[in-house]
């Protein structure tokens, strides 16, 4: 077993050279980056830049056409993501994601979409299958802890009233923090959040700012954020990387890339600058802080 | 959503022409359905085919749908006595000569029936009454019509109270069930009929876990019946081992066969999945019927042995040294005592499959079972792997199917492929989605109405498969989440209701 | 080599019946997503208006066989579209943004439904009809095998090929194909440009059931005799068919078709007669698990 990777100082999750293709079309194009332990690392990019993509390779649901994903787990030493069936990512590597269309299990409890995330652990409690339908102590508390560990996360995110509730019938911000919560739930060392402020109202935003922040500060995991709304991006990500078709054009503090000459162009064409939407102008220039 | 209040339904002048045309278009539509299949049939005469035609019958059922979509539109239009008065009438005058064809076929009122099959004459009888009594309910409320999510709530809410009231008419059951052979009108054919009723019952929950938990269309399970009964067949009569000897060796190779067809055909989606245990049911079918060295072909097993009762034969006189359960207990012979036995041994099998079904829906595996069903790319985004989870639901499923068909198998004493053909796969899957999806008691009461009821009146058995048919497009069109289909979560925070600061409404 | 060719032939004969079914299967797949588990039966009922049309010409005296076949034809056509339509309208329609299963049962409700339907209304043992075409031209008479092309088999194969032009032709130069195509793309936004995404569909059901028609006809005259199990299996093949050629696309509907009729033709030639259906279940686990798309089909893909 090697030793713990912070005591050998490489960061937490290291792409390098990562490529994917789909046919012809390149979605990435040969970018490498990396995220650190109690830090936000936002991957920004207009529509179609890749970003998905990146975390689809990340969390194995793509095999990236080249490239070299490494996590250096505090617990477990360096991991190559990119040799690992998809289920074993999170199983093992424990790297935890969302979606950008938020997948939950909606005819299922709240509270049993987050037990489920804690299905490897129940399992082996259970015996596979044995110790828990002979109705063995030993299972009985393990589905103890793992309720306590929903609680906790239920807490957090404000869903312990419904924890009753089919997570299809959640409103859609509650839907959204669920989904955080049950990646939560797995303890991960690297979690992926792919776009958890869309669709929210600025109220719900400004509280999802407050729980990644948490997550970042208590649980001290990487976070990698995909996110389009800037008063997010820039508000809590400690670094940013900017892709546009499928490569990386820019990296940096959330102060580097405001003004960076090519995220403008990125983002708002080569040639309409002063047709810029007010909105973008203003999120860009005077982010909510 | 809102109901529209009563001034919205101001009701309009009818449109005549619209109404006569759309009536029209559905009559033609009936006509053109008919003329072929109904108008003419064929029929052997020697050194071919002869048509004999059957016109009246046709116009019939053409003037009966004419009529049946006017009555449909006036509901809609709210035009609600004609329809109730029309409607009404008609049922009562076919309820009179329908009930005047029981009392006397030949020479009664019951010889002025429309239609010749008396099954298509009860269902016009029935529908008219339907729309009577639709009219009737529709008159009294105001209204309009209920809406399609409210039904759907409302059938909801209606299996949550079956499955609540299971609690209490479940161990009801089992207690009839339990007492049923001591019952006075238990006879011969009552106790076969029970027997069967629960071997279907047992197969319909052994289904559920593949289909209702785990979401996986399996339209080959009779493939695991037939390798369970052709277990214990071969075993029995090649290496002479007794039924309890065979039947964990049976529940095992069938779920060995699960897990061989379910190892390259669960990265399938779903419908492609479904279609591909099709093809396996038909293959272990064909192979059982060519493979006559091993299996006898469509000559069939016969002389498999019957269950003893812990190694004590249910028979009159036992072979030599051996006693039989009768004279152990010192009771006088009973050809019954054999069937009763069957029936208990069936009861236990399918009540061992209730309590593991009920037991394994609240381990990580039952949940991941139905987390698959929900959204497979979720469940491997934390971790869950698809391809074992799915392979333990098709393993478990088949093994019930295993232990079903060593039943079978000696039961009958005589197995052929004849008795594992698709449509068994059907009857099997007929009943969970007749009983919703998941459902346990659902299961119960789709078997005792689909294989009980066809038993009892014999007249229906050659309407059974279409029936069948008929229930299960119904059934997915009203309710696709099956007609008593309602979760209840495995697990609760607030066993005893939510909290009170914000419930759910 | 005599041998050969003579099962090719009969091979491709087969193929086209298998071929003309296999439409119906890509058409409704690629338009609603959906397997029409129904369509075998479709082609079973189209066989049956077939035989009631040939035995109702012989007792009326149509006595000239060009006459008469394309009399049979035309009215097997348009009473099988009747079903096909039907059965859209009362089973399929109301399931359309339902689950996959949820539709794929009733689909296999409404197969057990129709079997058992023609079986109470016809009977449930086999139908036998006289030759219609008789005759043919033969190959190789100085070899001691003497190679067939019947009449019947060059009849098949020619209105087949006719009919697929003709189908062409109408799925790329009419507004009905058109729309068609256009609501294979995006249903939704079929509708949303004002296409009448109901009769569109109405129409695909129409027209594959109009061809499975024709197939039910050709198996007819092919084999002599029908009963009203025959659906299951061809349905099944030419499922695979369509599978194999890649589902949702027409061309390899066709080439699915004529690749299984000569899989079958010289698998019952060449090895076992016994397991012919087993090969076609074989090739059609094999295609799904290696290549789902089949040959000509377009790459189905999720995203995340
Ligand atoms: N499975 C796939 N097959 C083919 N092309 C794909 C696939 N997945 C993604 N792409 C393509 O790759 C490109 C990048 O897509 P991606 O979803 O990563 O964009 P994104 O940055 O997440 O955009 P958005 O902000 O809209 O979510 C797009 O052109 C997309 O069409
Ligand atoms: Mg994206």
């Amino acid at each position: 077993m090697t030793a713990p990777a912070h005591e050998q100082g490489g960061p937490l999750i290291s792409v390098e050279h990562l490529t994917m293709r789909f046919g012809g079309l390149v979605a990435i194009d040969d970018v490498s980056f990396s995220g650190d332990n109690s830090e936000i690392t936002a991957i920004i990019g207009p529509n179609g830049a890749g970003k998905t993509t990146v975390f689809n390779c990340l969390t194995g649901f793509y095999k990236p056409t080249v490239g070299r994903l490494t996590l250096n787990h505090p617990a477990k030493g360096e991991l190559l993501l990119e040799r690992m069936e998809g289920y074993q990512i999170p199983a093992h590597a424990d790297v935890a994601r969302t979606f950008q269309n938020i997948r939950l299990f909606p005819a299922m409890s709240v509270l049993e979409n987050l037990i489920l995330a804690q299905h490897n652990e129940l399992m082996r409690a259970s015996g596979f299958s044995v110790a828990g339908l002979l109705g063995m102590r030993r299972y009985h508390d393990a589905e103890q802890k793992a309720v306590e560990r929903a609680r906790y996360w239920l807490d957090r995110t404000g869903l312990t009233t419904r924890a009753d509730w089919d997570a299809g019938n959640l409103p859609y911000g509650d839907q959204r923090r669920l989904e955080i919560a049950r990646a939560m739930c797995i303890r991960p060392v690297l979690l992926c959040l792919d776009e958890p402020a869309a669709g929210l109202n600025p109220k719900e935003s400004a509280e999802l700012n407050e729980l990644l922040r948490y997550i970042r500060d208590e649980h001290q995991i990487g976070l990698l954020l995909i996110e389009h709304d800037m008063s997010v991006v820039m508000e809590i990500s400690d670094r940013i990387i900017v892709l546009d078709y499928g490569r990386k054009i820019a990296a940096g503090t959330p102060d580097e890339i405001k003004d960076n000459p090519d995220v403008i162009r990125a983002y708002l064409g080569e040639t309409e600058e002063e047709a810029l939407p007010e909105v973008v102008a203003q999120d860009l220039e005077h982010p909510v802080s | 959503m809102a109901t529209p209040s009563s001034e919205q339904l101001k009701m309009q002048p009818l449109d005549l022409p619209a109404l006569f045309k759309e009536a029209g278009y559905v009559a033609v539509v009936v006509l053109g359905l008919t003329i072929g299949l109904v108008g003419f049939k064929t029929e052997d005469v020697p050194g071919g085919l002869d048509i004999v035609t059957r016109f009246g019958q046709v116009i019939l059922a053409t003037v009966v749908a004419f009529a049946g979509r006017v009555g449909f539109i006036l509901l809609r239009e709210r035009r609600f006595i004609p329809v109730l008065i029309g409607a009404g009438a008609f049922s009562a005058a076919m309820l009179v000569l329908l009930i005047g064809n029981i009392v006397d076929a030949d020479q009664g009122v019951g010889r002025f029936l429309p239609f010749e099959s008396l099954v298509v004459n009860w269902l016009i009888m029935l529908f008219a009454l339907v729309l009577a009594g639709r009219a009737a309910w529709l008159w009294s409320h105001t209204r309009r019509s209920q809406f399609v999510v409210d039904r759907e709530a409302a059938m909801d809410r209606f299996s949550a109270r079956v499955q609540q009231g299971a609690k209490f008419f479940g161990p009801l059951m089992l207690g009839v069930a339990i007492i049923l052979p001591f019952l006075p009108v238990a006879d011969r054919r009552l106790l076969d009929i029970a027997i069967l009723v629960v071997t279907y019952i047992m197969l319909g929950w052994g289904l559920n876990i593949v289909v209702g938990l785990a979401g996986l269309l399996d339209l080959g399970y009779v493939a695991f019946y037939a390798v369970g009964a052709y277990s214990y067949a071969l075993l029995a009569t090649y290496l002479d081992l007794g039924f309890w000897t065979c039947l964990p060796f049976a529940g095992i190779m069938a779920a060995f066969a699960g897990i061989v067809l379910g190892f390259p055909v669960l990265r399938l989606r779903g419908d492609y999945l479904a279609i591909v245990t099709l093809g396996f049911g038909e293959m272990v079918r064909v192979i059982l019927l060519n493979w006559y060295e091993f299996t006898k072909g469509p000559d069939g097993i016969s002389g498999i042995p019957r269950p003893t009762f812990f190694g004590l034969p249910l028979v009159r006189s036992p072979p030599e040294g051996t006693e039989s359960f009768h004279e152990f207990f010192g009771l006088t012979y009973s050809p019954l005592d054999r069937i009763i036995f069957l029936y208990y041994l069936i009861l236990a099998m399918a009540l061992v499959t209730n309590f593991f079904t009920l037991r394994i829906r609240k381990l990580p595996v039952g949940r991941a079972w139905e987390a698959l069903r929900e959204d497979e790319t979720a469940c491997r985004s934390i971790g869950i792997n698809p391809r074992n989870t799915k392979l333990t639901a098709f393993a478990i499923g088949a093994m019930f199917g295993g232990f079903g068909g060593s039943f079978f198998a000696t039961r009958q004493g005589f197995i052929s492929p004849e008795s594992f053909t698709f449509i068994e796969s059907a009857i099997i899957l007929a009943i969970v989605v007749l009983g919703g999806f998941g459902s346990q008691i659902g299961v119960v009461l789709a078997a005792i109405l689909l294989i009980g009821l066809p038993e009892f009146f014999r007249e229906l058995q050659q309407y059974r498969m279409l029936a069948f048919g008929a229930a299960m497009v119904t059934i997915m069109v009203w309710r696709p989440s099956g007609l008593l289909a309602h979760r209840e979560p495995t697990i609760r925070l607030y066993p005893h209701g939510p909290p009170k600061e914000e419930g759910q409404s | 080599m005599e041998y050969f060719i003579q099962q090719l032939i009969n091979g491709m004969t087969l193929g086209m019946i298998y071929g003309l079914i296999a439409i119906g299967y890509t058409m409704v797949y690629g338009i609603i997503g959906m397997i029409n588990f129904a369509h075998g039966e479709i082609f079973m009922i189209g066989a049956f208006v077939s035989i009631i049309t040939f035995l109702m010409l012989g007792i009326l005296g149509v006595g000239w066989m060009p006459l008469a076949v394309l009399i049979v034809m035309i009215v097997t056509m348009l009473l099988t579209s009747v079903y096909g339509w039907a059965l859209e309208r009362v089973a399929y329609r109301p399931l359309r943004n339902s689950p996959r299963l949820a539709a794929l049962i009733t689909a296999i409700g409404m197969s057990i439904f129709l079997q058992n339907y023609v079986q109470l209304l016809q009977g449930a043992r086999i139908k036998p009809l006289q030759p219609v075409i008789a005759g043919g031209f033969r190959f190789m008479q100085e070899s001691d095998f003497v190679v067939t092309l019947s009449y019947l088999q060059v009849f098949i194969i020619l209105l087949t090929l006719i009919l697929m032009a003709v189908f062409t032709l109408v799925i790329n130069k009419t507004a009905l194909g058109r729309a068609q195509r256009a609501c294979q793309q995006d249903l939704g936004m079929a509708a949303l440009i004002g296409i009448n995404v109901d009769r569109t569909i109405s129409l695909t059901f129409v027209l594959g059931a109009a061809m499975a028609a024709v197939a039910g006809l050709m198996f007819l005259m092919n084999y002599g005799v029908i009963d009203f199990y025959i659906g299951f299996l061809a349905g099944i093949k030419a499922f695979t068919a369509a599978v194999l050629g890649g589902i949702g696309s027409l061309p390899g509907a066709m080439l699915g078709g004529l690749l299984i009729g000569l899989i079958e033709g010289f698998w019952s030639a060449y090895f076992t007669v016994e397991y012919k259906d087993v090969a076609a279940f074989s090739i059609l686990v094999l295609v799904l698990i290696f290549r789902p798309t089949g040959l000509l089909g377009k790459p189905d893909i999720e995203k995340v």
